[in-house]
Parts: structure tokens; sequence; C-alpha cells
């Protein structure tokens, strides 16, 4: 049997006894949700009525979403697996029966499913509220839109183990988790939609995965791309997603490798 | 801070993180202006004052007290147990215990986009202005630093909530870069009068420039942010002391 799904469960059973920590991260990505909606109006206000397809209803309802998408997708890296690396617990992780990479996944999903909820409607809720939200009245942008979650949140995770294995090189990988928080916080479409960025930066952006973690979710799910156009963002993701996992193994494999050389 | 500056490379790549946090916010206001001309009635030179100002004011605050929201961790780790019980004030201990200098960088770029900015933004260089200036970049250092003393106190009572904070601390600092008369009903309230970061660069920019702001929010008030700074440390103080009374130990 397969000890996946236990992990997957096991995923959104640690992170659902954080219920204070949840509500808390509610309340913040509710808050820079309302900065955000206020900002991107403004500018889709003086900039005359739309900007790059955007009128300012559309313009909130992206900042509300990519709030509600924050947390799931984990924009954020954070460095449980480096703090692993760095203290050597990782070798406990290679002498199991199970794939570290896989395992690593299947939790984090688990995590992604638990926080959807508890960290994703608030921000709806308040945006509905204060600007009301642009939503898709047809079922297929919701159901290609979860698919695509999915994967941005794959890609994602395949991106910070990646960051996170830096650390059998780096001692201290602080700047480097900064650095690429930094990168993600801009070029994830995060702060501000992808399609708004002059040409440079959209080319810059486009060749990174970055935009497949969060900008090609709520693109699908809020029914901006439909059709052929959503299937060809999906395809996008799931090329990110092979290069990235096969990335990350191939430095599992070299960093161990340096491990035993350490240990040894 | 001598600890800090031993490990060269490490603390260059903080530095550089930090330069990075910064040209990260800037990108925000890049695109927008990419986009428009104006913002909130001011001009892209205009809108990279307040932008720079708030973030001057943001990170001095945070190379001094930002830390103050680490207190859970102190907590749990029973540090601010051995603060207790030493004859000096707990908050200066804890400000002094890690004056973060790698965040630097922060105030790098947001000087680099003052500098640049400034002379194209049609503001008059006179006595005025760098009195009203000093003023500012004073009174909102002072703002930050007090609601990050009020941030770390709310968690003597929510260990847990470090997060819901970050909203009054990190979304005030946001909050601060932009034109404040873009918000509009509860949120201006609370950006105004509540977490008052429209003192900290908005309106010291209306002053500047002689401009009326938006209703409600007279140019004058430019002036006010030692004021909006002083009502809010008595208010950081008292919760302080009232969370420090709080506060049972560890319990290790």
């Amino acid at each position: 049997m397969s000890p996946y799904p236990a992990l997957v469960a096991a995923g959104f059973r640690r992170w659902s006894t954080y219920r204070a920590a949840t509500a808390a991260g509610a309340l913040t990505n509710s808050v820079f949700g309302a900065i955000k909606a206020a900002v991107l109006v403004g500018t889709v206000t003086s900039a005359g009525a739309s900007v790059a397809g955007y009128d300012p209803l559309q313009a909130a309802t992206f900042a509300w979403t990519t709030q509600a998408f924050l947390a799931p997708v984990s924009v954020f890296a954070d460095d449980e697996l480096a703090r692993r690396v760095r203290t050597g617990d990782i070798a406990v992780d290679l002498a199991r029966p199970v794939d570290p990479q896989l395992a690593g996944w299947a939790t984090d999903l688990g995590r992604a499913a638990y926080q959807l909820l508890p960290r994703g409607v608030p921000p709806l809720v308040l945006g509905a509220l204060l600007t009301g939200l642009a939503v898709p009245a047809s079922p297929l942008p919701y159901v290609l839109g979860v698919v695509s979650l999915v994967v941005g949140v794959s890609v994602s995770f395949a991106a910070r183990w990646i960051v996170n294995l830096t650390a059998f090189w780096l001692t201290e990988v602080r700047g480097v988790l900064l650095l690429y928080t930094v990168l993600a916080t801009t070029l994830t479409g995060l702060s501000i939609p992808v399609a708004w960025f002059p040409p440079w930066m959209a080319t810059l952006a486009h060749s990174t995965p970055f935009p497949s973690m969060l900008q090609t979710p709520v693109d699908v799910v809020l029914g901006r791309a439909a059709g052929l156009g959503a299937l060809r963002l999906l395809g996008v993701q799931l090329v990110w997603l092979a290069v990235l996992l096969g990335a990350g193994r191939l430095l599992l494999a070299v960093g161990a490798r340096r491990l035993v050389v350490q240990g040894g | 801070m001598r600890a800090q500056l031993s490990y060269r490379t490490s603390f260059a790549a903080d530095v550089l993180a930090n330069v990075g946090i910064g040209l990260g916010e800037f990108a925000t206001i890049y695109v927008v202006f990419s986009r428009t001309s104006e913002l909130g009635g001011l001009t892209v030179w205009q809108a990279a004052l307040v932008f720079a100002l708030a973030n001057v004011a943001f990170s001095l605050a945070d190379l001094v007290v930002g830390h103050v929201d680490t207190l859970p961790t102190l907590v749990r780790t029973g540090t601010l147990d051995a603060f207790l019980l030493r004859p000096l004030p707990v908050l200066a201990q804890l400000a002094t215990s890690d004056v973060a200098l790698r965040r630097v960088g922060r105030v790098l770029v947001a000087a680099l986009v003052f500098a640049v900015a400034w002379p194209r933004a049609d503001v008059p260089f006179d006595g005025r202005a760098v009195a009203l200036l000093a003023v500012a970049v004073a009174g909102g250092a002072a703002i930050f630093s007090a609601v990050f003393v009020v941030a770390g106190s709310l968690q003597f009572w929510l260990l847990d909530g470090r997060e819901a904070v970050n909203s009054i601390t990190y979304g005030g600092s946001n909050a601060a870069q932009y034109p404040a008369s873009l918000y509009s009903g509860p949120l201006r309230w609370l950006f105004c009068y509540v977490v008052p970061a429209a003192f900290v660069a908005y309106l010291p920019v209306l002053a500047l420039l002689g401009e009326p702001g938006p209703a409600g929010l007279p140019a004058w008030l430019g002036w006010c942010s030692p004021l909006a700074a002083a009502v809010l440390w008595a208010v950081a103080l008292l919760l302080w002391r009232g969370g420090v009374r709080h506060y049972t130990g560890s319990g290790s």
C-alpha cells in the first residue's frame, strides 16, 4: 500500500492544529488584500477605464483572489528542510523507505488542502463586502481552476525544495530564502498582475516558474484564461513541474553524496 | 552588532537580500506608473517620495525595535525570564539585544529612490522643506517603533498571533507607501487614526507640496507625525506594562 495518501492526511492534520495561527494569518491576508485592492483599483481608475483588460472590479477581484491563494500556494519560502539539512536530520529522511521528495510533496499538498478554506475564504468574503467580486458564472473555470491550483501548489513545492537544498552547500540560507521570497512576491503576480508588467519584466517573469504558481491558477479560476488558453497555461505549469521536480531529485542525489563525505 | 560584522559573507548576503526587499517593493510602484501617470492625485515622483519616506521611516524603526515581534520565541525559550531578572527595563533590554544592521540595505534603497525623486517632484528646496522632512523622518520612525511595541505587547495575550500583528506592522508599512487618498471607508479610518500610517509619508508630502489633502485630511496634519507618535507611544507603553504584568513566566 502506498504511504503517500497517509502523508497527505498527516500534512492536513498537522496544520489543522495551528488554529489561532491560521486565524491570525487570515486576518493579515485580508488586511493586505484591502490595501492591494485599493492600490490596483486606484491605478485602473487613474489610467482610464481599464489596464491590460482589467476593469476596476476585476482588478479588485484579482487582489482578493491572490490573497486567498497566497497561503495554500505558500509563495513565501520556509526553511524547514534547510534546517534538517544543516542539523544532519536529512540523513534520517534518506534512510526511510519512502522517497523524501514525494513524501515532502504529499505533506505539502495536505498542508495546502487544509489552508484553502480557513485562509482563502476570509479575504474573499471581505472582498465581496467591500468591493464586490467579478466571478465566472459557469462551473468549468472552477473545475479547471482547482486542477491548476493543485499544480501551482506543486510547482511552488518543487521550487522551495530546491531552494532549501542549497543548505548542502551554504551554511546560512537566510539570504537565499529572502531573495527567493522577494522574487516570488513580484514574479508570481502576488503584488500586481503579471499582465500589467512592462514588456521586459513580463518576459523575465515568463522565463521563470513563478507565474505558474499563482498567476495561472488565479487567471484560470477567474475565467481570464478559458478553453484552449487555459489548457495551454496548464501545459506550461506541468512542464515547469517536471523540470523542477527533476532538478530537485538531481540536487538531492548530489547533496546526499556530499553528506556522506562530511559524515565519514 | 560586532557579531554581525564578523561573518562578512553572510552579512553581505543579508544586506543584499534587504536591498532586494526594497527593490521588490519598489517594483510595484514601478509597474503601477508604467500604466498611469498619476496615483491618488500624486505624480510619479511625488508618489515615489511617499514610497521612499515611508520606507526610510519603517526601516529605521525595524532596525532598532523590529525584533520585538519575536516575543513568542523569547517566551518559549525562556529568554524573557532572564530579562525580567535583570534590574533594567525589559523593553530597553529587548531593543538592544539585536540591532539588525543588515536592515541598512533597505534604508539605502529608500534613500536612493528619495534622492532621485526629490529634484523631479516639483517640491521647493528650502529651509521649510528640510525642517518638514526632518520632522517627518523622526516622527515616522517613532510611529513605526511604537507600532512594533504595540504589536509586541499584544503577543503577551496572543502567543500564537504573530501573523495577526503583522497586519498592523507590515500592513501599516505597506499602507504608508501609497497615497492615503486611495483608501476609502474603514481602511482610511484604520490607517489614519488607528495605525497612523498616513502621517508617516503621505501627509508630510502633501504639506511639502502645499496641497490640500482629500476631505478630512488637511495638509497641516503633515507636521503632526511627532504628535501622532507621542499618542501612540503612550498607548504602546501602557500596553507593554500591562503585558509584562500579565506574563507569568514560561513555567520551566
